[in-house]
């Protein structure tokens, strides 16, 4: 349903993604990892324009936009493209000027054109389902991270996007806190979401993804299923990368 | 009661009448549209295409970098040479708009890009447009950080408009003037309009602090990174 085929994106004149292919299937949850620097994230931003690429081709159900250095895609495109994705960013980014509940309306209202009174009922909805309506009313400053993290992901979820970008959903929290923004994801995912994540938590990745790609300086170096990446990689630097995931312990604690 | 309170009693009424009449509305008009032009000025300088940031560049440099009371003479006195007359208080009024739009552009502008480059793409992952973001986003934001600089910005104007005396603007300094050159008494008038422009002050000064709890109640918002 998403399709990524030979992106280029530079930052000055280090190439940072070398022509990337990139499919989503629908319903699926696919996971980029890979070290830092490796353009995860730079790839996860190109699907909704936040970054925009110098050169391949986007396709998200019947839109097609293709990408030039000389020509960037209309105003109306990028728009269209970003109203049918949502997205979850590493530091959450809530509106600190509105409330819980208010930072869920928002875009329904400004964008979508909803009154108010259907906006917030959609939004409570949603609000119930990642676990935090009790906070409606509550400025975001006043919470943990992973409650904002679990209202940023009840925001992006309202305008109900055809996928869900997620860039290093857990990296600001801690072990607990992560936990409970997993649960909300992998709940999504359960009921099909279809999600596109960037992480370096490859617990993270494991437990939720169906699809891996593993990217390595700015190209995908692997790509299968999420157990063939993490238990039967073909490359030698996928293979190494993973090991983290199984050897976190000290070896002398094996017995 | 000594002859000096006496005196400062029967010029009060002038003294406040000129306030109320010429300094607040002259404050208060100029204000208003010096801040929106440093509004124009602040969006051109941060999105607007080159030509028209040289522009609004020079028109800063210009204004920031030439006396108040110098441009109040260029406006008033200088233009009829190129038949452009302006009256007194038409000319004020321009040359303190023009004052206010040029520095209070770099405070808006300063305040617009404090804001996270993270809340324009949390509001453009939503699908709104530059102008929805600014509008929904960050302006909200950017208002509270911009409301002491603004404030300072005008209480400075409050008492800059005294310079319009010399325009022939009859306000609360001009007055003073008047009464004074009847009188002989420059030290008790001059202090009694020092005094009212205090008072004027004084009240907008408690104005700010009520508009910054208005607009601080949630506080804690700054905390968040």
């Amino acid at each position: 349903m998403i399709k990524l085929q030979n992106i280029e994106k530079f930052f000055g004149d280090h190439r940072v993604l070398d022509s990337v292919d990139l499919a989503l299937e629908q319903g699926h949850v696919t996971a980029l990892i890979g070290p830092s620097g490796s353009g995860k994230s730079t790839l996860l931003r190109c699907v909704n324009l936040l970054e925009m690429p110098e050169a391949g081709t986007l396709e998200l159900g019947d839109q097609r936009l293709e990408f030039s250095r000389t020509q960037k895609p209309s105003r109306e495109a990028v728009l269209a493209i970003r109203r049918r994705t949502g997205m979850v960013f590493q530091n959450f980014q809530l509106f600190p000027h509105r409330t819980v509940i208010e930072n869920v309306m928002e875009g329904l209202i400004t964008v979508q054109k909803w009154d108010r009174e259907r906006a917030r009922v959609r939004a409570h909805e949603l609000l119930t389902k990642v676990g935090i309506a009790h906070k409606a009313d509550a400025w975001p400053s006043t919470l943990s991270g992973g409650q904002q993290q679990r209202v940023a992901i009840a925001r992006a979820l309202a305008p109900s996007p055809e996928v869900l970008l997620c860039d290093e959903p857990t990296s600001a929290l801690d072990p607990g806190l992560a936990a409970e923004v997993v649960e909300v994801l992998r709940n999504l995912a359960k009921e099909g979401m279809t999600m596109l994540m960037a992480t370096h938590d490859l617990r993270l990745a494991a437990s939720i993804a169906r699809d891996v790609v593993f990217l390595n300086n700015g190209s995908v170096l692997e790509a299968g299923s999420a157990r063939d990446i993490f238990t039967r990689p073909k490359k030698a630097e996928t293979a190494n990368f993973v090991s983290t995931l199984t050897q976190t312990l000290p070896e002398e604690w094996d017995d | 009661m000594p002859a000096w309170l006496q005196l400062m009693g029967t010029s009060l009424w002038p003294l406040l009448y000129a306030g109320l009449v010429f300094t607040v509305p002259l404050t208060i008009i100029s204000f208003v549209l010096g801040l929106a032009l440093a509004f124009i000025v602040a969006l051109i300088r941060l999105f607007g295409p080159a030509w028209s940031v040289s522009i609004v560049r020079f028109y800063v440099w210009l204004i920031r970098g030439s006396p108040l009371l110098v441009q109040l003479f260029v406006i008033f006195y200088g233009l009829p040479n190129v038949g452009i007359v302006l009256d007194p208080l038409t000319a004020a009024i321009i040359g303190f708009s023009l004052n206010v739009g040029a520095y209070n552009s770099e405070v808006i502008r300063g305040v617009i890009e404090s804001i996270p480059k993270g809340q324009w793409e949390a509001a453009y992952s939503i699908g709104m447009t530059r102008g929805q973001a600014l509008r929904r986003a960050i302006l909200p934001q950017a208002a509270r950080v911009a409301l002491p600089p603004l404030s300072n910005s005008f209480i400075a104007l409050v008492k800059d408009t005294s310079l319009a005396a010399v325009l022939t603007v009859p306000e609360i300094f001009q007055a003073a003037q008047r009464i004074a050159s009847v009188t002989y008494e420059p030290l008790i008038l001059y202090t009694e309009a020092a005094l009212i422009y205090l008072v004027f002050s004084s009240v907008l000064s408690s104005a700010q602090v009520r508009l910054e709890r208005r607009f601080g109640r949630h506080a804690l918002f700054t905390s968040v990174s």
